[in-house]
């Protein structure tokens, strides 16, 4: 009985191949070919004997090529050979760092979404570096389907290990049974966010929620779990009011032009004339229903000035957010979605005028002869906030304002 | 008294264990940065005498193999050559292979640096053609001499360091066998023309002053004068001529290339922006930047934040390579000093532009000489393999003990005004920042920036530095919080252990012992 997991060879880093043969009678006999052998060889066998103990494993043999794994991929990858060989649901946990445990709110801003492919440990480790509003550990697509066990128990470990640095935790799940199997086993590690691909109805939120549900009750879990459907079929789209309706959950509506412009036998060009009524339509939808709008990824990731243009008329479309496939793309992506100066300076005027009227006691606010709704002064201090966030603004901008006008 | 030596260690002024005695020469420990004063003259080669030479200044002989028995050559010869063929050189291995069918023995190979393309002298190491490699090694050369198996103890020398020690006479050279990408019959010769033009030849100009024989190998015999020459045939014993000197592809990279990795752009960014923030890129500043991938995006983010503040660089020092020539042409950079073009742009600017000057390492790097460049330079880029919590720097080995890389100009760049080493805090599980540095090469004293994709920490003795970044909005850390952030996320690793024997000498740039490195334990 012989099983493999992770992955060797050139090209490979930070990842590590485990080949294990269940024996009897012989002992634990660990072979390390490592590149880090002289710096962690003992650390990396001592790890490797506690996971065949947890999972009461006696006699075996095994190989490891390790091309500078950490040890919560080492401890994936015995894992999932392990469990190639041996029924055990118990998973093997490192310990879930305290930076990792932070949770997010309904509202806050999702400019860019950064997608990780979920067997691949090598662009997980610095991903929280580049500022993304939310990082993807994705076991839909990115994963081949023979790989989809060990990616699970991967994307499990790196939730409880890697540091996102205040992104926000997301989960791409698959379709159907095998998404609710991924539920189980990334749920209970604190995940903000759960992606539902190539969502075509509202009973698909549906039954991801109430999974998710059952599984942080069990577990004991106070962090929500938001959830962001993606349309990406032409059925999907028709259903998107109901499915953005489905769950009070659902705090956002992406859109996947690439599936999506399959669905209609078009190709995807960079214009996007083809899905122009599609993203209008998912607006639409997502505002009407009091959710953020998302756009798709652009996958020409050699190409910033397209980006660039693409981003700004994602947001003048009514986009809040989009997705990226390069670490590169975030930075683009933030300034494009980000307040520009004269937003942020309308945005001083509306909240400086709202602060006014609540000091004189006046029940209506009014900027020139402009009355101001009470959402519109939400989303100024939306604004303001962010600016302030994003470094385009002073905390204390409200008291310069007001010794300006002293002076 | 040599006798008693032997085999005797001291501690130097950096605190480390070195001999006494390295091959059978009396050797100086490091004494501390500018301590150590020489003293004497500067070593000679032998008197020449026309009358020896062909009146009609035809040096040409008819093979390599003819112009070493020409020149005299036997055991125990140190050989000198450059590395400006790099990858591509077809050169020094020919030199050895004649040797060793001469059965010439213990030979010293003293190149300004060697290749991988230079592995198969690894096989007259193993048959005693060669005793020891003076010089840098990389990949299987080091894990050779890592292993012990070289019979001589190899030194290591910063190119300025090398320059210093054949200028006064550590390293006497006997043959100096110089590759020339264009020559003309009396010796004449330059970096450029023909099919193997590398540039610029600024590391072979000591070897012909101060070689006892000078041989010229070329590709590309052109009608005299060869100009404008870098090399004069009044130092030349012999020129010869053969099918191809290298591999052109090998010599100059047709492209340098940026990194495209996200984390050493964001590194890079960081940089530009701490050398914005800092004060330090100001107009009219010196700078150098390397070759590698995060240099060269550094190079392009300083280049627009120049243009942005319709800022100039005075100079900037080579190694050039496009990006560099690019600052030249759009006029953000006053000239570039070079001593080895890169890759093809720069090759075409040295011989074009004259404001692209070839400039030998001789005078930019060398220690023992009346001031040198490196101290005139306000931003200086390097890498590193190891800083430990003093700052101290390692270049050559790596955390498993083995020498893997040279020195190259490294130690000589340290003296420069900011010296700043942008890299990566692990690489592969491997933590950059470490205790104590396998082996030292720079003292920390000299190096005023660390940063990496998670922080930057600023040498304490910089408290100018330190003061000209606060509020700045930079993630400032002290090299302690780098250190554990790098190993919470990898581990404590444990450390290489070594043998007593020592298999190579690490020189400073004053010819003092400032480390060695010993036999790895196996």
């Amino acid at each position: 009985m012989i099983a493999t997991a992770g992955n060797a060879g050139p090209g490979i880093r930070s990842d590590c191949e485990i080949i294990l043969e269940l024996k009897s009678g012989t002992g634990i006999d660990i072979d390390l070919a490592s590149k880090v052998k002289t710096l962690y060889g003992k650390s990396i066998i001592k790890l490797s004997e506690e996971v065949l103990s947890f999972y009461k494993i006696k006699n075996a043999k095994v190989r490891i090529n390790d091309s500078g794994a950490l040890p919560f991929v080492i401890a994936a990858r015995m894992e999932a050979a392990i469990k190639k060989l041996v029924n055990n649901d118990l998973g093997f946990l490192p310990e879930h760092i305290k930076e990792n445990r932070y949770t997010t709110s309904v509202d806050r801003f999702r400019f860019s979404r950064l997608y990780l492919p979920g067997n691949t440990p090598s662009l997980m480790l610095n991903a929280g570096l580049h500022s993304a509003s939310g990082i993807i550990l994705d076991l839909e697509d990115s994963v081949a389907p023979e790989r989809k066990d060990e990616a699970r128990i991967l994307v499990r470990n790196a939730l409880r290990q890697v540091n996102f640095l205040g992104a926000e935790r997301m989960v791409r799940i698959n379709r159907g049974a095998m998404g609710l199997k991924d539920l189980q086993s990334v749920i209970p590690h604190n995940v903000n966010l759960v992606l539902i691909p190539k969502c075509e109805t509202p009973g698909e939120v549906i039954n991801v929620d109430r999974e998710i549900s059952s599984i942080i009750k069990r577990a004991g879990i106070k962090n929500p779990v938001f959830l962001m459907p993606i349309i990406e079929s032409a059925l999907g789209l028709e259903n998107s009011f109901s499915i953005a309706k489905a769950s009070k959950n659902v705090v956002a509506m992406a859109i996947g032009l690439e599936d999506f412009t399959a669905d209609l036998g078009v190709s995807r060009t960079k214009e996007g004339k083809e899905s122009l009524y599609a993203r209008s339509r998912l607006i639409i939808a997502a505002k009407a229903a009091g959710k953020q709008p998302i756009d798709s990824v652009f996958s020409d990731v050699g190409d910033m000035e397209g980006l660039r243009q693409n981003v700004l008329n994602s947001k003048a479309m009514g986009f809040e957010g989009m997705g990226c496939i390069h670490p590169r793309q975030i930075a683009v992506i933030n300034q494009g979605f980000a307040p520009d100066e004269a937003e942020i300076e309308k945005s001083k005027k509306i909240v400086s005028a709202f602060k006014e009227a609540g000091q004189k006691g006046l029940g209506v606010v009014a900027l020139g002869s402009k009355m101001i709704d009470l959402p519109v002064v939400t989303r100024a201090q939306k604004n303001i906030d962010l600016a302030i966030r994003l470094g385009k603004l002073s905390k204390n901008w409200i008291k310069e304002i007001s010794s300006q006008e002293g002076k | 008294m040599f006798n008693k030596m032997k085999g005797k260690t001291v501690i130097n002024a950096a605190g480390r264990s070195v001999p006494l005695e390295i091959n059978g020469q009396p050797v100086v420990p490091f004494k501390g940065v500018g301590k150590h004063r020489p003293a004497g003259v500067k070593y000679a080669p032998p008197i020449p005498t026309c009358s020896d030479y062909p009146t009609d200044g035809n040096k040409v002989v008819s093979s390599l193999a003819e112009a070493l028995q020409k020149c005299g050559l036997r055991s125990g010869m140190t050989i000198s050559t450059h590395h400006h063929l790099r990858e591509g050189d077809l050169i020094s291995n020919k030199i050895f292979e004649i040797a060793s069918e001469m059965g010439v023995k213990d030979l010293v190979w003293f190149p300004s640096a060697s290749f991988p393309c230079n592995d198969p002298v690894i096989k007259y190491l193993d048959d005693g053609t060669v005793n020891r490699i003076e010089g840098s090694m990389n990949g299987p050369l080091g894990r050779y001499v890592s292993e012990g198996k070289m019979k001589g103890t190899a030194v290591l020398r910063s190119h300025g360091g090398r320059v210093q020690a054949i200028q006064d006479g550590e390293v006497k050279i006997d043959i100096a066998v110089l590759s020339a990408p264009s020559s003309d019959s009396f010796g004449n010769a330059k970096g450029t023309g023909g099919d193997s033009a590398c540039g610029v030849l600024g590391y072979a100009k000591a070897d012909a002053l101060y070689a006892s024989r000078v041989i010229v190998v070329t590709d590309n015999l052109v009608e005299l004068p060869c100009f404008p020459m870098e090399i004069e045939g009044n130092y030349v014993d012999y020129v010869v001529v053969v099918d191809k000197i290298g591999i052109p592809e090998k010599i100059v990279s047709g492209t340098t290339r940026i990194t495209k990795s996200p984390d050493r752009l964001l590194i890079a960014e960081l940089t530009a922006s701490f050398l914005e923030k800092s004060g330090i890129l100001a107009n009219g500043i010196r700078m150098q930047a390397g070759a590698g991938g995060t240099s060269l995006a550094i190079a392009v983010f300083v280049h627009e934040i120049l243009k942005h503040k319709g800022w100039k660089s005075k100079f900037g020092f080579g190694g050039s390579t496009k990006y560099m020539v690019k600052m030249l042409e759009e006029g953000q950079m006053g000239y570039i000093l070079d001593a080895q073009a890169f890759d093809l742009d720069a090759v075409k600017s040295v011989e074009t532009n004259p404001n692209h000057v070839p400039y030998s390492v001789f005078n930019a790097y060398n220690y023992h000489s009346k001031g040198n460049l490196t101290s005139m330079m306000d931003i200086m880029i390097l890498g590193a393999t190891e800083v430990d919590l003093n700052f101290n720097g390692n270049v050559v080995t790596h955390s498993d003990g083995y020498l893997l890389h040279g020195i190259g100009g490294w130690q000589n760049c340290l003296h420069a005004r900011n010296v700043i080493l942008p890299i990566p805090l692990f690489r592969d599980r491997i933590p950059v920042i470490v205790d104590e540095v396998t082996t030292l090469c720079g003292p920390g004293e000299l190096i005023d920036v660390i940063i990496t994709e998670r922080g930057i920490a600023i040498n304490p003795l910089r408290k100018d530095l330190i003061k000209s970044v606060k509020g700045s909005g930079l993630p400032l850390k002290t090299i302690q919080e780098l250190k554990d952030e790098a190993e919470r996320i990898c581990g404590i690793p444990e450390r290489a252990i070594f043998d007593e024997k020592i298999v190579a000498a690490v020189k400073w740039v004053d010819g003092t012992v400032i480390d060695v490195i010993r036999k790895i334990k196996t």
